[in-house]
């Protein structure tokens, strides 16, 4: 009796320690990964940009597209956008909805991100305050945004994708960014979404790296 | 468990130990980079994409 009671003891312990350490694997673990992906793809994206201009201009699924900064996040805040949003991609960094528009077109530029894990590209969404810019860097040009709403949405509300968001359907005349991430923080309930438009485009040798 | 396990390592205490935290390390090892990365998609709670329908996703602008 006393041999069943220790061991199923030491289970529970043994139990206990490994729950901590995936805690541990999903709060920092998988942020290393993306980190070490971000590296790489940012590196592939400088040597692009630097490269003579290739003719076609679409980016393969899984490749970085641009790069993200905001700077109410800080100035080193920045994250290689990749192209997709599968699961696979989506580790790797924020990721481009494949068809939605390409930064600075008209219609919606759509990139979706992690809240939590992943080095969390988007925790801070929340902060993010109305007229706040998101700047998006793409080969010659750097393309500012100006956030005009944020609204917390169903997980099915595929409607803010939309080329007038809310609107599916309706020609745009705009161009939109549109940011979606996880609500409310390690959780799946809701979707934040924060909005934005076009205000000014810059040519990125003169914005700055 | 542990104590049966202790008892089937060879060796003297300093050899038993050194097994014992290479066993440990191999578990944790396997656990980190095998176990945990399986698990991860299975248990993920944190979904940024609205509606898991990426694959229609809205017309280009």
């Amino acid at each position: 009796m006393r041999v069943v009671i220790r061991s199923l003891g030491e289970l529970c312990i043994t139990a206990g320690a490994i729950v901590v350490l995936f805690v541990l694997y999903e709060l920092w673990g998988t942020g290393q990964y993306t980190r070490a992906q971000q590296d790489r793809l940012g590196d592939e994206l400088m040597r692009d940009w630097r490269a003579p201009k290739v003719t076609t201009e679409k980016v393969s699924l899984g490749k970085g597209l641009a790069m993200i900064r905001i700077p109410r996040f800080g100035a080193k805040y920045h994250f290689v956008v990749i192209e997709g949003v599968d699961r696979a991609d989506l580790r790797k960094g924020p990721g481009h909805y494949p068809g939605s528009a390409l930064p600075g077109e008209v219609g919606n530029f759509v990139v979706s991100g992690h809240r939590t894990t992943y080095s969390a590209p988007f925790n801070r969404l929340g902060e993010l305050r109305l007229g706040d810019r998101i700047l998006i860097d793409t080969r010659d040009e750097q393309y500012v945004y100006k956030i005009t709403d944020r609204r917390i949405v169903r997980p099915s509300a595929v409607e803010v994708t939309a080329p007038v968001p809310f609107h599916p359907g309706r020609r745009p005349r705009e161009r939109m960014i549109t940011l979606t991430t996880c609500h409310p923080k390690y959780s799946a309930a809701q979707r934040m979404i924060i909005f934005g438009e076009l205000t000014e485009r810059l040519p990125r040798a003169a914005a700055g790296k | 468990m542990y104590a049966w396990i202790w008892r089937r390592l060879p060796g003297t205490w300093q050899v038993k130990t050194a097994v014992a935290a290479v066993l440990l390390i191999v578990a944790g090892l396997l656990l980190w980079y095998v176990v945990f990365p399986w698990l991860d998609p299975r248990l993920q709670f944190d979904h940024g994409v609205v509606d898991g329908t990426p694959s229609t996703p809205a017309r280009p602008g």
